[in-house]
């Protein structure tokens, strides 16, 4: 029997007013998949992510999280989101880190519930796998980009999610830890069995993580393994997408 | 100093409200200044001005005595923050226009009701500015009521009203109603506002909402310093006001404020010595 995919898009069509922004999408993503979602800007890509979250509603056809409609999907606690604003947040905001991943079991903890011992044992636990303990007690607008990256994904994992969706998490963040932070998502994505969705601008890194590559442009243009994404040469690329492609890829 | 505060039963209710305001302001304080919303206190407390003139326009000119000024007040406040809601979903990219907008419309309903009930006298006075001498046993006990209600609902929505302040986009994925909350929010801010204005003034009060939050910012390290230091900075100031205010017979409003502003520099200066310190210490 074939499991039920984890995302699932059918003959999806989205517009903003008149203007259509994602055309005849069609695609699957499967447990423990690892998926990089590439494109230009203006694409669809975070288009695609609001549908999946249920924050927008197809102009026509289905989508669908876990063979739910994404729009009424109730286990939001299933699924972490690190957005790419998570970045413009009020850095004056005077939280601690552990404040911050806190507020990721707000939610899953329910109203007039409050947080115990067992609860804070989770936070600490998430603060832990990002490699983030040491900083617990610090205000977060004090930390570096990469930093502040981590401790939203430890506020990502803190509900115990199956599906991790990242809107340019690596926006703003150096490119030494930009290597660093894509090892931690392959973590993540191995030992806790996390499905991944990522939107990104990386294109040399994501080859060497992904099991998924899709390539957006309002059509789904590409959707394959990694090597195959590679194994495309730059003129069939920009035949794809309708423009000249430049794509880097790192050998290792 | 303290003394006539307990003895005379009229300054027993100021001192009493003093230290019910001094609580609730910096706490709903807290979230108004990191959510900047600041300049919305202040078009609220303009706002409940107009109820309050609406009350004394109702006990001059009429036989109606259950809408009291501060009834009127809270009344107006409360209708008053809905529609800066309503107004700022329907500018979505202008959102700051809703606060020029019920500001100048409630200092216009202000004058207009000011007016029909013939002019400036003590009572509204005493509304503007604060008053050391004007807190009843009924206003007393209805600023205890609204004082209960607040510290109530914050303890129990304590946890989404931050992650909302936080991300207000992270609150809605994760399934948190972040309009309900939001609205709660902006009521309970509307009793606040409506609350303090008995004892620092329907112009200052936005000040003891958000000096206090702004001195308590500079040295806190958490949120829940940052709430605890704001209500410790509250509570001193008004305490300091209301005695002051009292021996040298000035409005309280405007000692209030006075004492807010030193405990904020006071507070900058820690932060500044203190970062001074640490960096000395550092380079030995």
């Amino acid at each position: 029997m074939q499991k039920t995919p984890v995302i699932s898009l059918k003959n999806v069509n989205y517009a903003y007013e008149e203007k259509t922004v994602l055309e005849n999408i069609n695609f699957e993503l499967q447990e423990g998949s690892f998926m990089g979602l590439l494109g230009p800007n203006g694409g669809g890509k975070t288009t695609l992510i609001k549908l999946v979250l249920g924050l927008l509603k197809p102009t026509s056809g289905t989508v669908e999280l876990y063979g739910k409609p994404a729009s009424r999907f109730k286990n939001k606690h299933l699924i972490g989101f690190v957005s790419q604003k998570s970045n413009a947040f009020n850095k004056g905001f005077p939280a601690t880190v552990y404040e911050v991943v806190s507020m990721g079991l707000t939610a899953k903890i329910g109203y007039m519930h409050f947080f115990t011992k067992k609860h804070k044992k989770i936070i600490l636990d998430a603060i832990d796998q990002v490699g983030m303990a040491a900083y617990k007690n610090r205000n977060i607008g004090e930390l570096s980009g990469g930093q502040q990256q981590r401790v939203f994904i430890a506020r990502a994992l803190v509900s115990k999610p199956k599906l991790l969706i990242l809107d340019e998490p690596t926006v703003g963040v150096d490119s030494e830890n930009v290597q660093r932070f894509y090892e931690l998502l392959h973590r993540l994505n191995v030992e806790k069995g996390i499905t991944m969705l990522l939107i990104t601008h990386d294109t040399g890194i994501i080859t060497q993580y992904a099991t998924d590559i899709a390539c957006l442009n309002k059509h789904i243009h590409f959707h394959g393994k990694p090597d195959d994404y590679i194994a495309m040469n730059e003129a069939d690329l920009s035949n794809l997408y309708g423009h000249p492609i430049n794509k880097v890829v790192h050998d290792h | 100093m303290l003394h006539d505060f307990i003895a005379f039963d009229f300054l027993r209710n100021t001192f009493y409200t003093g230290l019910l305001i001094g609580l609730i302001a910096p706490l709903l304080g807290t979230f108004i200044v990191v959510r900047r919303l600041s300049l919305l206190a202040d078009a609220l407390s303009h706002v409940t001005l107009a109820g309050i003139a609406f009350g004394l326009f109702l006990e001059k000119k009429t036989a109606i005595t259950f809408i009291t000024p501060m009834y009127g007040g809270m009344f107006f406040s409360v209708v008053g923050s809905i529609f800066i809601e309503k107004l700022r979903g329907l500018y979505k990219a202008y959102q700051e226009i809703a606060i020029p907008i019920i500001l100048s419309g409630g200092v216009g309903l202000s004058l207009i009701f000011i007016s029909l009930a013939n002019g400036f006298n003590t009572d509204l006075f005493n509304y503007l500015f604060g008053s050391v001498s004007a807190v009843s046993y009924h206003d007393f006990i209805s600023i205890l009521v609204i004082a209960i209600i607040v510290v109530v609902l914050i303890f129990f929505f304590y946890k989404e009203l931050v992650v909302l302040s936080f991300d207000e986009e992270h609150a809605t994925i994760s399934g948190i109603h972040a309009k309900r909350i939001h609205l709660l929010f902006i009521i309970l801010t509307a009793l606040v506002i409506a609350a303090s204005m008995r004892i620092v003034g329907v112009l200052l009060v936005s000040a003891l909402m958000t000096l206090p939050v702004a001195a308590s910012m500079r040295i806190a390290k958490s949120f829940k310093q940052t709430i605890f230091l704001s209500i410790v900075f509250g509570e001193l100031a008004v305490m300091i006001g209301l005695v002051t205010g009292y021996y040298f017979s000035i409005p309280p409003g405007g000692t209030i404020v006075m004492a807010s502003i030193f405990m904020l520099l006071g507070a900058i200066s820690y932060r500044y010595v203190h970062k001074k310190v640490q960096k000395w210490g550092n380079e030995e």
